[in-house]
């Protein structure tokens, strides 16, 4: 297995104090890595570090170049999208405008033109609302929007930070669904952080326990999902 | 009536020069949150530029032309040399830079041209026109005004990099994510900030001569045209400078007098600020804490 993200003694924080311990996990390639963790444990901090939104120690490598030096733009460029917590909307620009930008970098304009095809026919409540102002649209639209604008970057990874916080169970399972078939149907390779560890293990290969700072179980994700410690804590059952 | 409809019209020309001036404001505030203070030394600036290119015999469109892009180019000169070493500092600090900024243009200019006024022509002939209510050069600003407006218009709602200008000054840490390059899209706010002041300053300088401190009082009405219309809006911007223009105008002639008339300008900075801060266009900021 190859892996188009790896890590290794990754230490990163905000200010003089360390979040993360050095951490090491990888995301294969066209494959899909969930980070679990309860609230505090540093799995934001991870994505952040990834996508170079703070300045990390350690070693990043992306297809095999490292990435740990580079600006957060020149991390985007190479292929990196990153759905932030928070979805990261342009909320005064139209949905058309926030998706317009994801595809900034791009020089296809038909494959562009393609692009926005592809996300209406994942998402047509976008395509409805295209002219409308971002800020406007639901939580469950807003999620929906921000992955879409990560997949006009064209990303060989997607970085996705809980993409269930604040949804209905239903727009969850949605969300959740689509990501799988992004990842099956076109290869895009996903890094997950998630606390619904239920749904995040169905959907990943790889699965890293996180807690503060530190990797404490690494695995498969059907070993986690049948580890007794991580069904106790994470699963409830 | 008939003077009042002449101070009205010649209020619109004047605004047109303080709404030129409010548009380079906003430019800077959209993306830093400040309100550039040098903004009218730079101005002042430029148009001494487009008076040595004269001088040396360029034609006046070619003069504006060149003035127009070096004055673009030393904008992004100065947010990468002064502005961009200060940005993550105090914005009391960054205040400060900026009236560095204002006195080193101001002292930097005198030095060169010395205060001695200079005349500095008007692209537009002489004379008057609508039966002699407005100049030429009064009409000829208003339509400045106007084009500037439109290309700025043109060039944020449909061009890729107006979209990721505007991007970036909403949300710097999206615009990162999708490989905008926030830095470069600051440094070209200040380009464009300059370019536009040096428009107000090529227009106002043949009504108000040449002299190193001739944007002072320009610079305050236009900062209250920009907080009247509302400082994060364009459009907004532009309405408000024109409006401070009449305003000026009329309570010159018909209640202050012409020696306060700058009162006005600091009366109406105060009022909106006191009763509405957001201005008449401007979007109210709401933060959930």
């Amino acid at each position: 297995m190859t892996a188009i993200l790896e890590v290794s003694g990754l230490v990163a924080g905000y200010g003089a104090a360390p979040v993360l311990h050095g951490l090491d996990f990888a995301v294969p390639q066209g494959g899909v890595a969930t980070i679990l963790g309860a609230n505090g444990a540093g799995k934001t901090t991870t994505l952040r570090a990834v996508s170079g939104l703070i300045r990390p120690a350690g070693e990043i490598r992306f297809a095999g170049e490292r990435i740990d030096r580079l600006s957060t733009e020149d991390i985007a460029r190479r292929g990196i999208a990153h759905v932030p917590d928070g979805r990261g909307t342009f909320v005064h620009l139209s949905v058309e405008e926030n998706l317009r930008l994801g595809a900034y970098t791009r020089r296809d304009p038909a494959g562009v033109a393609r692009d926005f095809e592809r996300v209406f026919a994942l998402f047509p409540v976008l395509q409805e609302r295209r002219r409308q102002q971002a800020g406007t649209l639901s939580g469950g639209e807003q999620q929906m929007l921000a992955i879409s604008r990560a997949l006009m970057l064209r990303p060989r990874l997607l970085l996705m930070d809980e993409p269930s916080f604040g949804l209905a169970p239903l727009i969850v399972r949605e969300i959740f669904r689509i990501m799988r078939a992004i990842n099956a149907e076109e290869g895009v390779a996903i890094l997950l952080v998630e606390q619904n560890a239920g749904l995040a293990l169905e959907l990943a290969s790889q699965a890293y326990l996180l807690e503060t700072g530190r990797v404490v179980v690494a695995g498969s994700a059907d070993a986690l999902g049948a580890d007794d410690a991580v069904r106790r804590s994470y699963l409830g059952y | 009536m008939e003077a009042f409809l002449h101070q009205v019209l010649s209020g619109l020309a004047t605004g047109g020069i303080y709404a030129i001036v409010a548009l380079a404001l906003v430019m800077i505030y959209q993306a830093t949150h400040l309100v550039n203070f040098a903004q009218g030394e730079m101005a002042m600036f430029s148009t001494y530029l487009a008076w040595t290119m004269i001088d040396a015999g360029l034609p006046y469109w070619g003069a504006f032309a060149g003035t127009v892009a070096l004055s673009f180019a030393l904008g992004i000169a100065i947010e990468r040399i002064v502005i961009r070493p200060v940005g993550n500092a105090p914005v009391l600090a960054v205040v400060i830079v900026f009236i560095g900024l204002l006195v080193i243009l101001n002292s930097v200019a005198g030095w060169i041209y010395t205060y001695t006024i200079k005349s500095f022509p008007s692209p537009f002939p002489g004379g008057s026109v609508l039966g002699g209510y407005l100049s030429r050069h009064e009409l000829g600003v208003m339509g400045v005004t106007l084009g500037v407006l439109l290309l700025l218009f043109l060039f944020f709602r449909f061009t890729p990099l107006g979209l990721a200008m505007r991007a970036a000054a909403q949300n710097p840490v999206s615009s990162r994510l999708v490989g905008i390059r926030v830095g470069w899209m600051l440094a070209l706010g200040w380009g464009l900030a300059a370019a536009i002041g040096a428009v107000a300053g090529m227009m106002v300088a043949p009504i108000v001569f040449l002299d190193p401190n001739m944007m002072a009082g320009i610079l305050l009405y236009g900062f209250a045209g920009a907080l009247l219309g509302g400082i994060d809006n364009p459009a907004g911007a532009v309405a408000g400078g024109l409006a401070v223009g009449v305003l000026e105008n009329l309570s010159g002639a018909y209640l202050v007098g012409t020696e306060l008339k700058l009162t006005v300008a600091l009366v109406l900075i105060v009022g909106v600020l006191v009763v509405r801060p957001s201005g008449l266009f401007g979007r109210v900021l709401v933060n959930r804490v």
